[in-house]
């Protein structure tokens, strides 16, 4: 019976189960610890609220405010309540945009998750070709280039990569547009896909360059280990080529662990993504993070924070089930590997 | 996973290169505060007979809308993230240590700690560092501990290995045999095991750390506008982009990213002297 499964990790099935209940564990962490700062913050709800209107509202009509928006109960009943609103379906009303937050959601999610999948597979095959291509003769001319090349791309900071690339591109050759996910002026629904793409180069290219380094680095440092192995050696031996062996051992045996390593790499993708989407002005979720934290914002920030959370643990718990698929001595569990 | 990423690993040299690698960026680095302390008023006093000037002979990073010397910028900037940097890698080494130490005590300890690792590494570090900074309400210390408490997870799983494979080594075993208390073991034989990896944590923290300083201050949630830091400036040169006064740009983010070179320089340095297990590159 499917119940008799014991929760134990040495079990395929209770390892995922076990995995699947941290994540929920995790998820529940972030919310209580998203909210608590945002409860911290020296900014009062309400005055960001009434703005400008501050001094035309007396001190009754704030309290009746605050008593609208259950302000006026201790924190963990206002979060209580927050975390059942949500688990209904509705994470609020996002004062900033003047809509629901959910909406405000899933408008700008398609935006950023169409740049964040298509950086994150680009980085990912460009990644790995380099990687394979520098690791595959180690200390020639061409390691040498692809690794001063990874190494100084991964000590650069996205947001200046993104501002040069505007500065070279936009401003100096005009080749792309300087700003949005659509020619200005053009609302949402008529910008034909060719604009679409147009406007998406830059963030893109931004966006990929981070997560190239990365991978290159991770797949270059198991190629050289995989070509000085007996393996490769007895391969060399029986007469196969230095490209055959690249191919036939060393690809297919760095092809998991980089593919862990993506996913393990989501949180920095979604990071990147907050800076190159503010430097483009992509009406994406990282744009709206941003504004949302400046403006005070707080239904919105807390919603895209647990957004962000569900996205890179489950990139996390991804990389952790492949971890185990990929080196079996981590089937142990970690105290038995340390001993 | 055993390792806090480099930003930019050890170029696989000899040792030797790799120490006077090292050793000529601890020189760079140690130069830039001290050419911030020196120069005074440079690059802090508006000037504006000469307001946007592109690089020349007598300003060669250029000059901003108030007429002040970017290089001098730069440089000041740059000091102002060595700070900021130094601090909050300081202090995040700290937790990292006290959480390891901690995790070491029992199995349910280990676990809390573990969680909490977990949870940290399942959240952007960037929307942590927005919601650390919002609940701070900004500024220069608001930041100092928005990077120290987004850094700690990895250095911590690395302390908490070593402190596993300590605690059940030989000499440890023995120690304990002969009634030496805990506190005894964990000051004369696991510490002095302990410092070098805290050293080479915190040297591979530093650019992370600086990197997420500059994120911070360019969204506009870090260190206060008025003084020069460098995610400062580039939200500035944001403003200037499109009218093509590239320089305001361009050149404070190329010190940067010389800045981060410089670290993870000296961190491999570090390594290659401190860590055993590196001295057979």
């Amino acid at each position: 019976m499917a119940l008799d499964v014991r929760l134990s990790a040495d079990h395929p099935g209770g390892f995922v189960l076990l995995r699947l209940l941290r994540l929920v564990l995790v998820l529940l962490a972030v919310a209580i610890i998203a909210f608590a700062l945002l409860k911290a913050s020296p900014i009062d709800p309400v005055d960001a609220y009434l703005g400008a209107d501050i001094a035309r509202v007396g001190p009754d009509q704030r309290a009746a405010i605050a008593e609208r928006w259950g302000l006026d109960q201790p924190a963990p009943v206002q979060f209580t309540r927050w975390l059942s609103q949500l688990l209904s379906g509705d994470p609020g009303f996002s004062r900033l945009y003047n809509a629901p937050v959910a909406e405000v959601i899933a408008e700008r999610a398609g935006a950023s998750f169409l740049l964040m999948a298509l950086a994150w597979a680009l980085s990912g095959v460009v990644g790995f070709g380099l990687g394979i291509l520098a690791g595959a003769r180690e200390n020639s001319l061409v390691d040498r280039i692809i690794r001063t090349y990874a190494y100084g791309l991964a000590g650069t900071p996205t947001f200046w990569i993104a501002m040069v690339m505007l500065m070279v591109f936009s401003v100096g050759l005009g080749v792309t547009p300087v700003c949005c996910a659509g020619p200005i002026g053009v609302p949402p629904a008529d910008v034909t896909l060719l604009e679409r793409l147009h406007h998406l180069v830059l963030p893109l290219i931004a966006l990929t360059l981070l997560g190239v380094a990365q991978i290159t680095l991770h797949t270059r440092a198991k190629m050289v280990e995989i070509m000085s192995s007996e393996i490769a050696l007895y391969a060399r031996a029986q007469g196969a080529s230095r490209a055959d062996i690249a191919l036939r051992h060393g690809a297919r045996n760095a092809a998991l662990p980089a593919i862990t390593m993506l996913f393990a790499s989501l949180g920095e993708l979604f990071g990147g993504a907050v800076l190159a989407e503010q430097v483009f002005a992509y009406p994406g979720l990282g744009q709206a993070t941003i504004a949302a934290g400046l403006g005070g914002d707080v239904p919105l920030l807390l919603a895209i924070t647990l957004v962000a959370a569900a996205l890179v643990s489950v990139g996390n718990a991804i990389a952790d089930l492949l971890y185990r698929l990929v080196d079996p001595r981590m089937r142990r569990g970690p105290h038995e590997v340390l001993q | 996973m055993s390792a806090i990423p480099a930003i930019a690993a050890a170029p696989i040299g000899r040792r030797v290169s790799t120490l006077r690698t090292a050793a000529a960026a601890a020189l760079v680095v140690l130069a830039i505060p001290a050419i911030a302390l020196l120069s005074g008023r440079a690059g802090i006093a508006p000037d504006f007979a000469a307001r946007l000037l592109p690089p020349a002979l007598a300003h060669p990073f250029g000059t901003d809308p108030l007429g002040r010397d970017m290089l001098f910028r730069t440089i000041k900037g740059l000091a102002l993230s060595l700070q900021v940097g130094l601090v909050a890698s300081l202090l995040s080494v700290l937790i990292a240590t006290a959480l390891a130490l901690l995790g070491a005590t029992s199995r349910w300890a280990d676990e809390v700690v573990g969680f909490l690792v977990e949870t940290v590494m399942g959240l952007p570090h960037i929307v942590l560092l927005i919601l650390i900074a919002f609940a701070l309400g900004g500024g220069t210390g608001a930041v100092i501990v928005a990077v120290a408490v987004t850094h700690w997870p990895r250095l911590t799983r690395i302390l908490r290995a070593e402190i596993l494979q300590l605690r059940s080594a030989d000499y440890v075993r023995i120690s304990r045999r002969f009634g030496k208390s805990w506190f005894w073991i964990g000051r004369r034989h696991m510490l002095p095991h302990l410092l070098p990896q805290m050293l080479v944590g915190l040297l591979l923290l530093f650019p992370h750390a600086i990197l997420h300083e500059a994120a911070l201050s360019f969204l506009g949630f870090g260190i206060e506008p008025a003084r020069p830091a460098i995610g400062i400036l580039l939200n500035e040169a944001m403003g200037y982009l499109l009218a093509g006064r590239w320089w305001l740009g361009l050149f404070p983010g190329l010190c940067l990213v010389g800045l981060v070179l410089c670290f993870d320089a000296i961190g491999n340095g570090a390594r290659a002297m401190l860590d055993p297990r590196a001295s057979e590159d």
